[in-house]
């Protein structure tokens, strides 16, 4: 069968259901019925688009039928279908834990609606091969983060959504200023277009300056240093299940932007931006251990814990090294997973507390022994324990700075897997050992309700792990566009 | 405190008729021309808005009984239909038809798919506007 738009599908199944779920305001099951549905079928849809992108290639639509470089051009490469893909696995289970941990208000007050726009954008940012049209799909998911930020109305919510927005509009706008810089020097938005362009101008000083630019607007959005000092309040303001799509999602869809623009446009200066990119990279690891280290509330623990992967895989991506860059992606779509699976288990470990101050745990290991075993594999495999997800990114990103040379960058990221280990190991140590701490009466269907969505991420998060090998053609697939970008410029230009 | 305005009621009863045609005038001049489906929306906004304002929020409200969020849904809906239509022929999303045609009482006209898209689009604009409206003047 010859589907010219399927890549389009993993896009406009999420949005054709939040339009849907706008009818039905106030029935809270038909929302939930709908929700599963959508997210159901757009999974499906993403997962045969891996499975043609792997036989037949990268896959290009350009809307409305217009010529390659002239309209809006969707390519969707290995890189991008892998992360649509687990984009709406990770969404799936968000929306499954959420019947449980979300109240009644938010549910009648299109908090799903909410997810499926901004899914919409996410994967409409993973896709889109026009770098104006990632803007618009920047904007598409911002303003669906902005209502899952504010709704419910909490005293907290509010203060920590009007520095959210804050900051995102102002990026946004430098966002489309580097856009406009770039068009008056290229005279295209079609990413494959300025990638060609761009090796033509010849023009290196002011390409760098806007490679950096890209390097501030989607460093803000992605969390690195110094930019990231939005993330930590504004995260932990929404509830659980908000925490864990932001802190799983969007801060990866500033890393993808960086990683395209920075494989596909930025090439000709490397030893100037890339060295940059890496210096940056480099400290938001060192300023991410400082935070995990430094709290003892578990929301901020493990939120500085994904400025500290955004470190390590924008490390793995300024080699431009085939083996790195495999681990990048690797490491990428191992740390979406899993930060997901470690804040649905910090949900509930809150949930049963009470608290989310680890000096007020103890002794849960009696009690919740199944949370507390399910969350020490979900630690070891942040940490990198082989045989757990996090080993084999981890492994190839410091193999290929050994092969590159960049000995104090490899044994950084060497020691920054220890100082994660010791970060999520204290909330184990502290929580589930030493002296029971008087509880709160909780439900124990809703804890087993709410354990089934978190038991399913970590299992898979191990399936990743231990089926490694059989997902190495679909890493180097991804790994080889990003470091030829020939391969992304004739795909899309190719007629 | 009762203020007299009825010189502001009479007026408003004529123009807001003025406005709306117009803005729908705008909406359908859109393709070729300045205008489209977000002005036109805009402009019957504001014959809204100036509704609002001559009368009240209750009034408006019971001539208009629509509830605006399930406008926009619907403008959604026929806009992402609209462009998603051309996928059932394997054509690119957004792809649009046009032709000419020979309309009784209105002769030789081009009808575009595009124009279908932008009733999506002038449906979202006026809900989106109005439930804002209404949320910010009812919030009191």
């Amino acid at each position: 069968m010859n589907m010219t738009n399927l890549l389009l599908f993993p896009i406009l199944i999420p949005f054709l259901f939040a339009i849907l779920l706008l009818f039905f305001k106030e029935s809270v099951l038909m929302q939930r019925i709908l929700v599963m549905t959508g997210l159901f079928f757009s999974t499906v849809s993403a997962l045969y688009l891996v499975f043609v992108v792997k036989e037949d290639g990268i896959q290009t639509v350009t809307l409305g039928s217009w010529p390659a470089p002239f309209g809006i051009t969707m390519v969707s490469d290995m890189l991008s279908a892998l992360l649509v893909t687990t984009t709406l696995i990770i969404t799936f289970f968000v929306v499954l834990y959420s019947f449980y941990a979300i109240d009644e208000g938010r549910e009648k007050n299109f908090y799903y609606p909410a997810i499926l726009f901004m899914i919409t954008g996410i994967n409409g940012a993973f896709t889109t091969g026009d770098i104006f049209n990632m803007f618009v799909f920047f904007e598409v998911f911002l303003m669906a983060s902005y209502v899952l930020s504010v709704l419910g109305g909490e005293k907290k919510q509010l203060r920590e959504s009007i520095k959210y927005m804050l900051v995102n509009v102002v990026s946004s706008a430098v966002f489309v200023i580097t856009v406009a810089y770039l068009y008056s020097i290229v005279g295209t938005l079609n990413m494959a277009d300025i990638s060609v362009r761009i090796q033509e101008v010849n023009q290196p000083g002011i390409i760098s300056v806007i490679a950096i630019l890209f390097l501030i607007v989607f460093g803000i959005k992605g969390a690195i240093f110094p930019l990231y000092f939005w993330l930590p309040s504004s995260y932990a303001a929404p509830p659980i299940p908000v925490l864990t799509l932001f802190g799983a999602l969007l801060t990866k869809v500033g890393v993808y932007a960086i990683t395209r623009t920075y494989t596909l446009f930025f090439l000709q200066d490397i030893s100037f931006t890339h060295m940059w990119l890496m210096g940056l990279s480099l400290l938001t690891v060192v300023v991410g251990i400082i935070g995990a280290l430094a709290y003892f509330d578990v929301k901020q623990i493990i939120i500085y814990n994904i400025i500290i992967a955004v470190g390590v895989i924008l490390f793995g991506v300024s080699l431009m090294d085939g083996t790195a860059m495999e681990g990048s992606i690797y490491y990428l779509i191992h740390d979406m997973l899993i930060k997901a699976a470690l804040f649905l288990l910090i949900g509930i470990l809150i949930y049963v507390t009470g608290t989310s101050n680890l000096r007020e745990m103890g002794g849960l290991m009696k009690q919740y022994p199944a949370l507390g075993w399910t969350y020490l594999i979900a630690a070891f495999g942040l940490a990198g324990i082989p045989p757990l997800s996090g080993f084999i990114g981890k492994f190839l990103i410091v193999k290929g700075a050994f092969q590159a040379g960049h000995w104090i960058g490899a044994i950084a990221i060497l020691l920054s897997s220890l100082a994660v280990l010791l970060s999520v190991i204290r909330i184990f140590i502290y929580a589930f050992w030493g002296e029971p701490k008087p509880t709160p009466e909780r439900s124990k269907t809703r804890y087993n309700r709410m354990m089934i969505p978190a038991v399913l991420l970590v299992t898979l998060t191990v399936l990743y792990g231990v089926g490694t090998e059989a997902l190495v053609p679909y890493m180097s697939d991804a790994a080889d566009v990003l470091l030829d970008p020939s391969a992304y410029v004739n795909a899309v230009l190719k007629e | 405190m009762k203020t007299n305005d009825v010189i502001l009621q009479t007026t408003t009863k004529v123009v807001f008729f003025i406005i709306f045609l117009f803005s729908i005038h705008i909406f359908f001049a859109g393709h070729y021309t300045p205008g489209g489906g977000f002005v036109g929306g805009l402009l019957t906004t504001g014959a809204l808005l100036l509704l609002l304002l001559a009368f009240d929020l209750k009034t408006v409200r019971k001539a208009l009984p629509f509830n605006f969020l399930i406008v926009v849904a619907l403008g959604l809906l026929i806009a992402l239909l609209t462009s998603a239509w051309p996928m059932l022929f394997n054509e690119p999303f957004l792809t649009h038809a046009f032709g000419d045609y020979d309309l009784p009482f209105l002769g030789e006209s081009s009808l575009h798919t595009a124009t279908l898209f932008d009733l999506g689009v002038y449906l979202v604009v006026v809900g989106a506007g109005m439930t804002m409206i209404q949320t910010i003047g009812g919030d009191t």
